[in-house]
């Protein structure tokens, strides 16, 4: 059996190939960073011309949301990237090596948080050039960031196996965006929940995402009244109900794509 | 002697194809088996098995005497696999690529590093090292992909087409690469489709079509046990080409070969020397001159074509197109006469 530090050894090793690919490929992180700073832009500007809050101003409502999405959307790098490299011959290199078994997968969620963690910065960054703020201290800000990061590395190994399932690296957009983009907008990542229909309403209390945000608004000291007009225990105990699902997640989607990837990868050419 | 490579009763099946049916293999420590065959037959699908990478549906493989289906892991320390396509990151550099397979052989950061330089030593990469491999020639990114497959110092090795693409100087090179492991000590199976290279490098070959070996011997056994040698003519004018036919048609067995762009034409014959004699004493008596005679042993060509029916690059689907590989002169069956 592999052990646990044999398997992180390997996982170290492929994230570091991932990583230099960012080094000698910069466009790739350039359009990373871009579109997070288009949304801030984008959204801060259009929807806070229109969205007035009671406790806090829409542009501080809307970062920890942005957040959400962009690190949720990120782990379509994640399908992509997979889908990419059962493509190629080195997958048969990986196989041929005696490297522990989910070494590939290890090694690609983690330098996806090296992705995300880069695209926080710069979201950030823009936040705090439009006037968003954090008014509780380092420490849980800090949380916040974790929370953020944990969580999409959850949905990472959910994105991982959906690329080991497509035939091709550009059919990963299309499959995440038909899920993506519903999954962070069907909740209080740019606007509150109040108004939505009623199913709409319950979907998005229950949302993961929309506890990610609130968490996170949390943290940062960002919330405001309104998110609170709810009965969901999901919104009242937004860390709690997260920290659930990224378990979940993990617990179901860890073996899963170990499994697919023994299986796909035997069965390319 | 041991066997360092076995396989009994291989079988695999893609839904109604057949890849392999019964494959029996044995490679003796320290030598080089051929595996030949056209595209299809069925070699790329054996070494996938022997590497871990795929399950057969049947039969056993070994390697180094460990079942390779019990014991992946323990049959993965100790192969070297060098694949049709060359198994290397674009994006990282020559020393990258092969630091990379080092860590994942588990032979530690100093000794990773030290072995990848002294791999592209090897491989004449060292002025390359340094640069991603996406900006390698072809042949620069096999040799890349093989001394990836040499990092742990393997006790077995599988080349499976080296030399698939390469031009002839990369294919040379590639050769004698490939014999420098042999003298130290590794076993090695190599796929090829082209005869020449089995005939060069290989100890034992074995010919495999539709995933059953249909020939087995050292290159001179197969080609004894298909007698006879081959009287290869080169006429001066194309128009010269149709008397000499007929003339080489009475006295061989068989159809003679015309090869009109070269305006060769090869005729098996039984009887050596003496009815080369006759031959070019039948042409003499017309107005044809002759560019080039001879009388050589078969090739593994001709043994594939008399074994199987057809030639060995039936499915022309990777650039060579039906005509036999052009090989440099020094590699050329050493002729007879």
């Amino acid at each position: 059996m592999a052990s646990v530090a044999h398997t992180l050894g390997d996982g170290a090793v492929v994230a570091r190939r991932n990583l230099i690919k960012i080094k000698r490929v910069p466009e790739l992180l350039l359009w990373t960073t871009m579109s997070p700073i288009m949304f801030v832009l984008l959204f801060g500007y259009i929807f806070g011309s229109a969205i007035v809050l009671q406790g806090t101003t829409y542009r501080e409502f809307l970062i920890a949301g942005i957040f959400a999405q962009t690190v949720v959307f990120g782990a379509t790098f994640t399908g992509a990237g997979m889908a990419e490299d059962m493509q190629k011959g080195i997958i048969d290199r990986f196989r041929s090596l005696p490297m522990a078994r989910s070494a590939v997968l290890v090694g690609r969620t983690a330098s996806d948080i090296a992705y995300n963690s880069i695209s926080l910065v710069v979201m950030s960054l823009t936040g705090l050039l439009i006037g968003w703020s954090i008014s509780t201290n380092a420490l849980e800000a800090l949380g916040g960031y974790l929370l953020l990061l944990f969580f999409a590395y959850a949905v990472s190994w959910v994105m991982a196996y959906v690329g080991m399932l497509v035939s091709s690296p550009e059919a990963i957009n299309n499959a995440s965006f038909m899920v993506i983009f519903p999954m962070t907008f069907i909740a209080n990542t740019f606007v509150p929940i109040d108004n939505f229909p009623s199913v709409l309403k319950t979907v998005a209390e229950w949302n993961p995402v929309s506890t990610l945000a609130q968490a996170v608004r949390e943290a940062f000291g960002n919330t405001d009244p309104s998110m609170y007009n709810t009965d969901a225990w999901s919104l009242h105990n937004p860390i709690v109900y997260t920290l659930i699902w990224i378990v979940i997640l993990l617990v179901i989607f860890i073996p899963l794509s170990v499994r697919q990837y023994q299986k796909t990868a035997a069965r390319s050419k | 002697m041991t066997d360092m490579i076995r396989t009994s009763g291989l079988v695999k099946r893609y839904g109604d194809v057949t890849a392999l049916d019964g494959l029996d293999l044995a490679v003796p420590k320290g030598t080089i088996l051929g595996l030949l065959g056209p595209n299809g037959a069925g070699k790329t699908t054996a070494v996938r098995i022997l590497t871990t990478l795929l399950e057969p549906d049947a039969g056993v493989a070994e390697v180094a005497g460990i079942d390779v289906h019990a014991h992946p892991d323990k049959v993965r320390e100790r192969i070297g696999l060098s694949g049709q396509n060359a198994a290397v990151d674009e994006h990282l550099t020559g020393f990258e690529n092969l630091d990379m397979v080092g860590r994942l052989y588990h032979l530690g950061k100093t000794k990773s590093r030290e072995r990848a330089r002294e791999l592209l030593d090897q491989f004449e990469l060292d002025e390359a090292g340094d640069r991603p491999a996406k900006t390698y020639s072809g042949g620069m990114r096999r040799r890349l992909d093989l001394a990836a497959a040499l990092v742990a110092s393997p006790e077995v090795l599988f080349l499976d087409e080296p030399t698939t693409g390469l031009d002839p100087r990369s294919r040379i090179n590639m050769w004698n690469a490939i014999r420098s492991l042999v003298d130290g000590g590794a076993t090695l199976l190599l796929t090829t489709q082209y005869m020449e290279e089995a005939d060069q490098l290989a100890d034992d070959i074995v010919v495999i079509d539709h995933g059953r070996k249909i020939a087995h011997g050292t290159a001179d056994q197969l080609k004894t046990q298909l007698g006879g040698e081959r009287i290869e003519i080169v006429v001066d004018e194309l128009g010269h080409l149709e008397v000499t036919q007929s003339i080489l048609g009475e006295l061989c067995i068989g159809d003679v070969q015309v090869n009109r762009q070269s305006r060769k034409l090869t005729a098996a014959v039984t009887g050596g020397a003496g009815i080369l004699q006759e031959a070019l004493r039948r042409i003499d008596a017309t107005n044809v001159t002759l560019l080039d005679v001879g009388l050589r042993r078969p090739t593994l060509d001709d043994v594939f074509l008399t074994l199987t029916g057809h030639v060995a690059e039936e499915k022309p689907d990777e650039g060579t197109n039906g005509e036999l590989v052009e090989v440099p002169e020094e590699f050329k069956e050493e002729e007879v006469v």
